[in-house]
């Protein structure tokens, strides 16, 4: 009777705590790791395939900006993937990615690769790595729309030695 | 000795406080859950899907089951959120999955019929009144991330009360 009573405590404690975390993190922040080294140098620095997993980022992720889907130019977001690569699982459009938004709904851009113009479609973005060597973006997979946007990224949170906030613009800087 | 009564009355009144607040908060997150999870609730509205579902209004139940296990297939109704504009939500029926060729007739674009083949990751909307709605044959085929939820049932009107689909 004892033990029957307090593992239904406890599983009770857990499920709850677990609500509350998920429902946190689904509406405020939360904090997901990096993956890759396609947003270097702002996230993942020095990411080499030997030693890739110690040495990534884990990031903040505000959600607030989901009410409205208000971004400004520069803001970097987490998506959920639109393309399914190949040898990958068929939940690929589950995994998520981290870019940085360079252009907005109904602006004019100027794409780098292949110097086009062109007019980003209403409710869609812009999105590219600021590594634009080893970067899977807008460059190759279009426009996307806004809707895909999970939250913005907005601080470093591990390892300690790089914690900070991300700034608004691309080490490089981009002309627009 | 009458400061420390008072202290302890306060203390148990801050308990009971602390206690409800948690209680609610409980409650709204197993909402949210629940809402974003299982299967939620819509009030749905406008001509673009007018035989099966009413211009006037009608409250849909969608669960946000099969859209996270990929087992959606031409013919089911889904909520779909716009590409256009990402505040926006709408009632769609899938045509075709990724793969598929489409062939596709937009009265407002000339008498032709077109086919498209619908890209990896992607699936093809259309609204069943194909005089005013505004879907793939207007935005292209939207990503398979921007489905919210596979809708099952009508809750409201009376009369159409039960499952949707087939």
């Amino acid at each position: 009777m004892g033990t029957g009573s307090f593992l239904w405590n406890f599983t009770k404690k857990f499920i709850t705590f677990g609500v509350i975390t998920v429902t946190v993190s689904d509406r405020y922040v939360t904090i997901v790791p990096v993956r890759g080294g396609s947003m270097s140098p702002t996230l993942n620095p020095k990411t080499s395939s030997s030693f890739g997993k110690i040495s990534d980022d884990y990031v903040l992720v505000e959600k607030f900006c989901l009410e409205k889907y208000k971004f400004s130019r520069g803001d970097v977001v987490v998506f959920r993937g639109i393309i399914q690569k190949r040898n990958c699982s068929p939940m690929n459009h589950k995994e998520t990615h981290i870019k940085r938004i360079v252009a907005l709904p109904e602006e004019w851009f100027g794409a780098h690769r292949n110097y086009d113009v062109l007019k980003i479609p209403e409710g869609h973005c812009w999105v590219q790595g600021d590594n634009a060597a080893s970067s899977m973006d807008s460059n190759s997979f279009g426009p996307i729309p806004l809707g895909l946007v999970r939250g913005r990224v907005t601080h470093v949170v591990w390892p300690p030695q790089r914690i900070g906030a991300v700034k608004k613009t691309s080490p490089e800087g981009f002309s627009s | 000795m009458r400061l420390l009564s008072n202290l302890g009355q306060w203390r148990s009144v801050a308990k009971e406080v602390v206690d409800r607040t948690m209680i609610a908060v409980k409650f709204l997150c197993f909402l949210h859950v629940t809402n974003n999870y299982v299967c939620t609730a819509t009030h749905v509205y406008g001509p673009s899907m007018l035989p099966t579902l009413n211009l006037t209004g009608d409250v849909l139940i969608a669960e946000r089951v099969s859209p996270r296990l990929g087992k959606l297939g031409p013919g089911d109704l889904v909520l779909v959120r716009s590409p256009v504009n990402p505040n926006r939500i709408v009632t769609k029926r899938i045509v075709g999955r990724e793969g598929d060729r489409v062939t596709y007739y937009d009265p407002r674009h000339g008498d032709i019929a077109q086919t498209a083949v619908v890209p990896k990751g992607h699936v093809w909307i259309q609204g069943d009144n194909i005089y005013v709605s505004c879907d793939s044959r207007h935005f292209g085929p939207v990503p398979y991330g921007l489905i919210e939820g596979k809708v099952f049932f009508r809750a409201w009107p009376p009369d159409g009360f039960g499952r949707l689909g087939y």
